[in-house]
C-alpha cells in the first residue's frame, strides 16, 4: 500500500484507451463500475475531443457482483457491436474488474462476433499508462498487421501517436512534412487516426518511424522480427537528433540525407547576443524518459544550458535515464512521487525547469520559472496553433518555449539597474508573467514561503548562519539569482569551514563564481 | 411569473422510466473533491487502486496542487495476495500521514470498488485507528465507491456515517444539512437567524471541534436533494425532517424557508419582514438572465441528484419547458415537493442506459442539454448546447443571492452560442 496524491500516469486501461480513443472504426468494452467513465472527460475535456472515446463499459453495480456479472459484460459487448460495428474489438477489465476474474477476453473469444476480438490483459496493480497503451498498441498491431509485399515508393510507417499524447497531432504533420522532403511517403499513421484495417496494411511499409517508444516501442520490435520493419532509434526533438534521426532513415532507405533547414530558426536565435544571458543556466529535467532524454541534448548542446538534474516517472525508461544521466556527471531520479521530485528540485535550486505540468506546479511553488516538456498533459499542452515537438518547427517551437519563461536578457540588466524602483522592484517579477503563483489555491493550511526553504543545508553538517547584513546584502541581489547565490555562498562557507556569512564572504564567493 | 401556489396536478405521481444499462457517471469519491475544502480539519483517505487516485486528481484538476486534504491509498499486489496484511497497511500509512499533518482531526477512511471487492474492513480499521490515534483524531469510515454509490451519494454516506458519532442532546433546535459553500451557508443562517429562529447547527460543521449535536427535538432541513441516507440516519437518532422544495431560485428558496418558518412558528408578518427585500432581489436576477429562456427546451442527463429541483426551477421560474429530467436516483421523500410543483409533461428518467439517452436526447434537440463533462463537447460537436452538470455542485446557486447566477449558468451557453460568428460578413 502506498499513499500517492498526484500521480504521472493513470491506470493501463486508461493507456488502452489513449489508443482505441486514437484509432477509427476500433471499440473497447471495458469491464468496470460507473465511476471508471471518468475517464471520457480527459479525453473530451483535456483534449478537447469531439466524439467519445469509443469505449463501452460494463459499469456493474454492488448487487450484480454476486450475480452475473458475465452476462452484463456479454450483452455490453454484444450491445457495443450492433450499435458501433467496429472493424475490430478491444476487450478488457479495470483494476476492479480484475479482481471479480470473470475473464473478459475468454468470454468475448467464444460469442462469435464477426469480427477479430482482441483480449488485453492489463496487470492493474503493477503497471501503468504507459504500458496500457504500448501493450494494447502491439496486441492490436500483432492480431491484425501480416507481411506484405512493400509499397513500390518507398514509404514509412510513423508509430506511437495516441490520444492525450503531448503535442502528437503536430509531430505527426511535422514528420511527415520532414520524409516527404527526402521523397519518403507515409503508409499507415497509427494508433493515431488509424482503422484496423489500415493496421493491416503496415506490413507494405519500408521501414517504421518509432516517434513515442513510450506507447510503440513493443509493437516496433515486433515488427521488425515478424513484418521485416526496421525502426528509427533517434527521436528527432532538437537540432542535432534532427540530422541524427535523417541520417539514419538515409541509411534505411539509401536516400540521401536531405534536409531542408530554410526554416530552421534555432541555432541563430541560439547563437544571436541575445541569447547570451542563457549560458550555464541551471536546468532540472523530469518527464517521459524519451522527452527527457531529448531535451538534456538539446539543453546543454544548442540551448547552452547546465544540465544539473534529470530523471523520468516511467520506469521502463530507468535504463536509458540513468545511463544519460551518467554522461551528464548528474544523479538520476527516477520516481513517480512528486514529492521526491519536488524535494530534489528543492535541493538543487535550478534556475529553470523542463518538466511535466507537475513541475510547473512545483516551480510555482518554488519560485522557479519552468517551461513544459512532456506529459501528463493539461488542457493547455493543446494550443490551437501549430506547436510541434519534432522537427524544424518543433525546434523553433521549443526555443520559444523554453526561453519564455526566463527573465529576458535586457529585462534582467534592466531589473538590475532598478531593483529598487517601487514598481520594477525585485518581487515584480517578468512583467509578462501576470501575476506570481498564487499558492495553495484551495488550501487554507498555509504554506512556507518558498525563502524558509532556502535554509542552509549543508553537505558537511556545518550549520551556516547568514549574518543580518549579509542578508541584507542578499536581498539587493535580483530574485531570479538570488537562489543561485544564497546556494553558491553557502556552499563556498561550507567548504571553507566558514560558519558566518558576511558581507565579505559573499563577494568572496561571488568572486569564486564568475565565469 | 407563475406562483408557487398555483400547482396545477404536479409530476409526483408521474411515470417513471427505470433504465438499467451503461452509466456514464462519477463514483461517489467525486465528493471528496467539495468535502475535504468543506471539513478544514478533515482529511480523506481513499483505499483503493491508481484508477480511485486518477480519478480524483481528473475531477479536481491539477490546480488544487499543493498538498490537498485528501490522497489515495493505492493496493498493490502484495495486498492483494494477501502476502501483506492490508489492516496493517494501512495503520501504518495512517500513521505516516497524522504524523506528518498533526492539523488534522477527522480523518475518513473512504472505501472503493477494489477494497470492496477484496472486502477489507474498513469499519474494523476505523474502530482500531480512532483507538489508537484518538481522541486528538476521529476516525470514520464511509463508501464512495462505484459499485455502491453515485457521485454526490458519496457526501450522502460521509454525512450519514457521521450521524451516530454525533453527541445526544434534547435541545430544541434546527440542523441544517449539506455541505454548501460558506457564503451561501451565512446567507442561510443569517436569513433564519434574522426570523428568530435558533439555535442552528449545520453538518458537516468547518471543524471537528464546532459542536454538531441531535436528538429528538432536532429538526433538521435538507439543502441538497441527494441527501437520502443521511435523512434517514438523522431520523432514527430521532430528528425530524421539514420536507420542503430544494432552495433553488427566489420561489424554491422562499418556499424551504417557509417550510422551516412555519415549523418555528414564525409570523407572516416577520417572514415577509426578513425576505421580502432579498426576494425581489432574486426576482430581478432571475428574469434579466433568464430572458434568453424563456421557452426553450431543456434535456436532463443524469448526474448529481440535483436535477429534478433544478427542473423545477428552470421550468417555474425561466419558462423553459422540461424534454426529460433524468436522474441517478429518484427518492421522493426528497423531491417530492419539488415534483408537486412540476406541470405535467416531462419524462422523469431513472438509472441510465447512456446509448438510449442519446438518442432521445439527439431525436428531442433540446434547446440545452445538461450532462456530464464526458458528453459535453460530443454534444456540442452535434450541435446540441450544454452545460456542464459539474459545475452546478461547485458553484455557490443555493438561496436568494444566487438564484440569478443559477440561471445565468443555464443562460450563459445559449448566449454565447448566439454570440459566435465565424463566417465572412458579406
Ligand atoms: S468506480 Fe470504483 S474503481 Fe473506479 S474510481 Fe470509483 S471507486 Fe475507484
Ligand atoms: S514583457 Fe518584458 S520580459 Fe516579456 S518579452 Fe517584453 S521585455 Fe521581455
Amino acid at each position: 500500500m502506498k499513499l500517492t496524491v498526484w500521480t504521472y500516469e493513470g491506470p493501463p486501461h486508461v493507456g488502452a484507451m489513449r489508443v482505441a480513443t486514437a484509432m477509427k472504426d476500433l471499440h473497447y468494452v471495458l469491464h468496470a463500475p460507473q465511476g471508471d467513465t471518468y475517464a471520457d472527460l480527459l479525453f473530451t475535456m483535456i483534449e478537447r475531443r469531439n466524439h467519445r472515446p469509443p469505449v463501452t463499459y460494463t459499469t456493474f453495480q454492488a448487487r450484480d457482483l454476486g450475480a452475473d456479472t458475465a452476462n452484463l459484460f456479454k450483452t455490453a459487448a454484444r450491445d457495443a457491436y450492433e450499435r458501433f460495428t467496429p472493424q475490430a474489438i478491444i476487450v478488457g477489465a479495470s483494476c476492479t474488474a480484475e479482481l471479480i476474474q470473470d475473464d473478459p477476453g475468454g468470454m468475448a473469444e467464444t460469442m462469435g462476433l464477426p469480427v477479430p476480438v482482441i483480449p488485453l490483459e492489463l496487470p492493474s496493480y503493477q503497471r501503468k499508462e504507459n504500458f496500457g497503451a504500448d501493450e494494447t498498441f502491439y496486441q492490436i498491431v500483432k492480431s491484425l498487421a501480416t507481411p506484405l509485399q512493400k509499397t513500390a515508393h518507398v514509404t514509412a510507417n510513423l508509430i506511437g501517436p495516441t490520444a492525450l499524447g503531448f503535442r502528437h497531432r503536430d509531430d505527426i504533420t511535422e514528420l511527415t512534412s520532414l520524409l516527404a522532403d527526402m521523397g519518403i511517403g507515409v503508409n499507415v499513421v497509427a494508433p493515431y487516426g488509424a482503422t484496423p484495417a489500415d493496421i493491416a496494411r503496415m506490413g507494405a511499409a519500408h521501414f517504421n518511424v518509432l516517434m513515442y517508444p513510450e506507447t510503440a516501442e513493443t509493437a516496433a520490435r515486433w515488427m521488425e522480427r515478424e513484418l521485416d520493419l526496421p525502426y528509427t532509434k533517434t527521436v528527432p526533438i532538437g537540432v542535432g537528433a534532427i540530422r541524427d534521426f535523417v541520417a539514419e532513415v538515409a541509411a534505411f532507405t539509401g536516400r540521401s540525407a536531405t534536409l531542408d533547414d530554410s526554416r530552421l530558426r534555432l541555432p541563430w536565435y541560439s547563437a544571436s547576443v541575445d541569447s547570451t544571458y542563457l549560458t550555464g543556466k541551471r536546468v532540472f529535467l523530469f518527464g517521459d524518459g524519451t522527452h527527457v532524454a531529448a531535451a538534456a541534448r538539446l539543453a546543454r548542446d544548442e540551448m547552452g544550458f547546465e544540465v544539473v538534474g534529470m530523471g523520468c516517472y516511467n520506469r521502463e525508461q530507468a535504463r536509458n535515464i540513468r545511463k544519460l544521466a551518467k554522461d551528464y556527471g548528474v544523479e538520476a531520479l527516477i520516481t513517480d512521487d512528486y514529492l521526491e521530485v519536488e524535494q530534489a528540485i528543492e535541493a538543487l535550486a535550478p534556475e529553470m525547469i523542463l518538466g511535466t505540468q507537475m513541475e510547473r506546479h512545483i516551480g510555482k511553488r518554488l519560485g522557479i520559472p519552468c517551461a513544459v516538456i512532456s506529459a501528463p498533459v493539461h488542457v493547455q499542452d493543446f494550443p490551437a496553433r501549430y506547436s510541434p515537438q519534432m522537427g524544424i518547427e518543433g525546434a523553433n517551437v521549443i526555443f520559444d518555449t523554453w526561453v519564455h519563461p526566463l527573465v529576458m536578457g535586457l529585462e534582467e540588466h534592466l531589473l538590475h539597474m532598478f531593483r529598487d524602483d517601487f514598481e520594477f522592484h525585485d518581487d515584480a517579477g517578468a512583467s509578462h508573467h501576470g501575476h506570481k503563483a498564487k499558492l495553495r489555491e484551495m488550501n487554507a493550511t498555509p504554506t512556507p514561503e518558498p525563502e524558509a526553504a532556502d535554509q542552509p543545508r549543508m553537505e558537511t553538517g556545518v550549520a551556516v548562519v547568514w549574518l543580518p547584513t549579509a542578508e541584507k546584502e542578499l536581498k539587493k541581489i535580483p530574485f531570479f539569482v538570488r537562489g543561485k547565490a544564497r546556494r553558491n555562498t553557502e556552499n563556498f562557507a561550507a567548504e571553507r569551514g566558514v560558519s558566518e556569512i558576511s558581507v565579505e564572504t559573499l563577494y568572496e564567493a561571488k568572486a569564486h563564481y564568475a565565469r | 411569473m407563475k406562483d408557487v401556489t398555483e400547482t396545477g396536478r404536479g409530476c409526483r405521481n408521474a411515470p417513471i422510466l427505470k433504465e438499467r444499462g451503461q452509466r456514464e457517471v462519477f463514483c461517489g469519491l467525486t465528493s471528496i473533491i467539495w468535502l475535504h475544502r468543506k471539513m478544514q480539519d478533515a482529511f480523506f483517505l481513499v483505499v483503493g487502486s491508481r484508477t480511485c487516485a486518477h480519478l480524483l486528481q481528473s475531477a479536481a484538476g491539477v490546480m488544487i496542487f499543493a498538498e490537498p486534504r485528501f490522497g489515495t491509498a493505492i493496493l498493490e499486489e502484495t495486498d492483494l495476495a494477501g502476502m501483506a496484511d492490508a489492516q496493517d497497511e494501512l495503520a501504518r500509512e495512517v500513521g505516516r500521514l497524522l504524523e506528518r499533518r498533526p492539523d488534522i482531526r477527522q480523518l475518513f477512511l473512504v472505501g472503493s470498488c477494489p477494497s470492496e471487492v477484496i472486502k477489507l474492513d474498513l469499519e474494523k480499521a476505523a474502530e482500531k485507528l480512532s483507538a489508537r490515534h484518538g481522541p486528538h483524531v476521529r476516525v470514520i469510515n464511509f463508501s464512495g465507491s462505484g459499485i455502491e454509490t453515485t457521485f454526490t451519494e458519496g457526501e450522502d454516506a460521509c454525512l450519514a456515517a457521521m450521524v451516530p458519532t454525533l453527541p445526544e442532546t434534547e435541545e430544541r433546535q434546527l440542523m441544517l444539512v449539506g455541505a454548501l459553500p460558506d457564503v451561501v451557508q451565512d446567507q442561510a443562517l443569517d436569513l433564519l437567524g434574522r426570523m428568530g429562529i435558533g439555535p442552528i447547527t449545520v453538518l458537516p460543521s468547518a471543524r471537528a471541534d464546532d459542536p454538531v449535536d441531535v436528538g429528538p427535538n432536532t429538526v433538521f432541513a435538507l439543502t441538497q436533494p441527494f441527501l437520502g441516507e443521511t435523512h434517514a440516519a438523522l431520523t432514527r437518532r430521532g430528528a425530524n425532517h421539514i420536507p420542503a422544495p430544494f432552495p433553488f431560485g427566489e420561489q424554491g428558496t422562499t418556499a424551504w424557508l417557509r417550510a422551516v418558518a412555519d415549523e418555528f412558528g414564525i409570523s407572516d408578518e416577520t417572514f415577509a419582514q426578513v425576505t421580502d427585500a432579498p426576494r425581489a432581489r432574486a426576482r430581478r436576477a432571475v428574469a434579466q438572465a433568464a430572458e434568453v429562456l424563456e421557452d426553450k427546451s431543456v434535456f436532463f442527463f443524469p448526474d448529481s441528484q440535483l436535477e429534478i429541483p433544478l427542473a423545477r426551477f428552470l421550468t417555474r421560474e425561466c419558462g423553459m419547458q422540461a424534454v426529460e429530467v433524468g436522474a441517478p436516483f429518484i427518492h421522493k421523500d426528497l423531491v417530492g415537493p419539488d415534483m408537486d410543483l412540476m406541470a405535467e409533461g416531462p419524462v422523469f428518467a431513472e438509472g441510465q442506459d447512456v446509448d438510449l439517452q442519446l438518442d432521445r436526447a439527439r431525436a428531442a434537440r433540446p434547446d440545452l442539454t445538461v450532462c456530464g463533462l464526458g458528453l459535453a463537447n460530443p454534444l456540442e460537436a452535434e450541435g446540441l448546447t450544454t452545460k456542464w452538470a459539474i459545475e452546478l455542485v461547485f458553484t455557490p446557486v443555493h438561496f436568494y443571492e444566487q438564484a440569478g447566477d443559477l440561471a445565468g449558468l443555464f443562460s450563459r451557453p445559449l448566449r454565447r452560442r448566439a454570440l459566435l460568428r465565424t463566417e465572412a460578413a458579406e
